[in-house]
């Protein structure tokens, strides 16, 4: 099973929310044990992450809004995220 | 300087077991004053003022503090991720349903093995029994459980067992670190450092179970550093990316760092006398191993000074005396010789496998409780070291 499916829905993992810290003005993501440091590309896909989107559909939105969204921008950013356990991915 | 992002808040050194590898100090005594509640309080808020994002609640047994609740709650507004560290030991449901509505994110919960024995045995209390019920009720409760098993020569062997157990018990992640030798564990290292062979066995067993179990469970495994060639990049530098309270409200750059801050004879920073902004970015103590200064070689002209940053100053000052010394695991250190001769005695096929564990002291909660209801103790020996990945 390709995690970078573009059929796939992505969701956070359970244990993970995102918040943006005013501290330091930047998203990320928390974890038990980790933080991943996003950038505002980064943060606007994972609010798209909702399990009902697909990776396609998120891509396409995010084109709608940004004039520089590379083809595989999102399926690299969700199957890293997949590979560290912090989503997770329901297929079909 | 960054600003930290994680704090570990050791609420309290009072605990109900007495784990032989506990981490905390030797000196429990001098960490009965706690801080109030209101004091936690307002080192939470500084801390999310600073840049803090996690805060892990920890101990000793953090739920022996009855304001557990209340300060999750805090933090919980402050929109800090909290991760309660227990051993379950006073995990009511009614408790649990409190921490619950109160936003607690997440739970580590310590077993001491698959086995109730060698569990119940290890932490010197019957508890196994009541981790198993209240790794059911963090499930119940929708948490995610992270199932912590701290590794050693008379635990490792079970390492199958272990993970079946965090298996049916459903966990999420299961870290399986071996002891570092802080605290308890120092005077206890040579029966809880294992054998070449326990370790070659438990990694094989590891790779398989990662095979078998797939995604279902994230799981960490840390081989004890003595067998590394390099050190491990300790808190990935000082005073860099996190920081510890100590029940007293000593502000520490590591959670094992009680004795070496002492042995500097620095002024103390302590959240009583000093903002959480003060003790990050200007006290003596946090400044001490920032950066590569300090270093000395062979850790100066080393290329991998920025890959593990002379590694566990802690370590250094417990097994040299100097806090300055490059951490002697690393084979380049002039004092690699005190690990390799710790790793000699651990092959011995004249050592017997289980020796006896010292069994970490009990504690009071306060000056007030001394000579009244003593409380008990242990520990879960926390790993902070990945904290943070940037640039995803």
């Amino acid at each position: 099973m390709d995690i970078t499916d573009p059929t796939a829905r992505p969701r956070l993992a359970p244990h993970v929310r995102m918040v943006f810290n005013a501290a330091r003005g930047e998203h990320a993501l928390l974890s038990p044990e980790t933080v991943w440091v996003i950038n505002a590309t980064g943060a606007a896909i994972v609010e798209l992450c909702d399990s009902q989107r697909t990776i396609a559909e998120i891509g396409a939105e995010l084109r709608g809004r940004y004039d520089q969204v590379a083809d595989g921008d999102v399926q690299r950013f969700v199957a890293d995220l997949v590979t560290k356990h912090g989503m997770e991915v329901d297929h079909g | 300087m960054d600003k930290p992002y994680g704090l570990l808040a050791e609420l309290t050194y009072s605990c109900p077991l007495q784990c032989g590898y506990c981490s905390n100090p030797l000196q429990l005594d001098d960490y009965r004053d706690e801080l109030s509640t209101e004091e936690w309080k307002r080192v939470f808020s500084e801390a999310a003022d600073l840049g803090v994002l996690q805060l892990h609640l920890s101990g000793g047994e953090p739920l022996q503090r009855h304001d557990i609740v209340e300060l999750v709650q805090h933090a919980n507004q402050l929109g800090l991720y909290t991760n309660l560290i227990t051993s379950g030991l006073g995990l009511s449901t009614r408790r649990a349903e409190q921490l619950r509505a109160a936003g607690l994110d997440h739970v580590q919960l310590s077993i001491q093995a698959d086995d109730q024995a060698l569990s119940d045995q290890i932490a010197v209390t019957s508890s196994f029994e009541r981790k198993r019920v209240a790794a059911g009720l963090i499930k119940k409760l929708g948490w995610p459980l992270t199932l912590n098993v701290v590794l050693h020569r008379q635990n490792i062997d079970r390492i199958g067992g272990i993970l079946d157990m965090a298996e049916a018990m459903e966990a999420d992640r299961v870290e399986l670190a071996n002891t570092q030798y802080a605290g308890w564990a120092g005077p206890n290292q040579a029966e809880l450092l294992p054998t070449r062979d326990q370790l070659e066995g438990a990694e094989a067993v590891v790779q398989a179970a990662r095979e078998r179990i797939g995604d279902r469970i994230d799981i960490i495994y840390v081989i004890p550093d003595y067998y590394s060639k390099y050190p491990k990049p300790c808190m990935d530098g000082w005073a860099s990316r996190q920081f510890t309270v100590v029940p007293n409200g000593e502000a520490l750059p590591c959670p094992a760092a009680h004795e070496l801050a002492r042995g500097l004879n620095l002024p103390p920073a302590t959240v009583r006398e000093h903002s959480l902004e003060w003790i990050w970015t200007e006290s003596p103590l946090f400044q001490q191993y920032r950066g590569d200064a300090w270093m000395p070689d062979p850790c100066r002209s080393c290329d991998r000074k920025e890959i593990d940053f002379g590694g566990c100053r802690c370590q250094a000052f417990a097994l040299t005396g100097d806090a300055a010394r490059t951490d002697p695991v690393c084979h380049l250190s002039p004092d690699h010789g005190l690990v390799e001769a710790a790793v000699a005695a651990a092959n011995d096929p004249q050592r017997p496998k289980d020796g006896p564990l010292i069994p970490r002291a009990k504690v009071g909660r306060t000056k007030r409780a001394v000579g009244a209801t003593p409380g008990k103790t242990a520990g879960t020996p926390v790993q902070l070291s990945r904290t943070v990945l940037k640039g995803t």
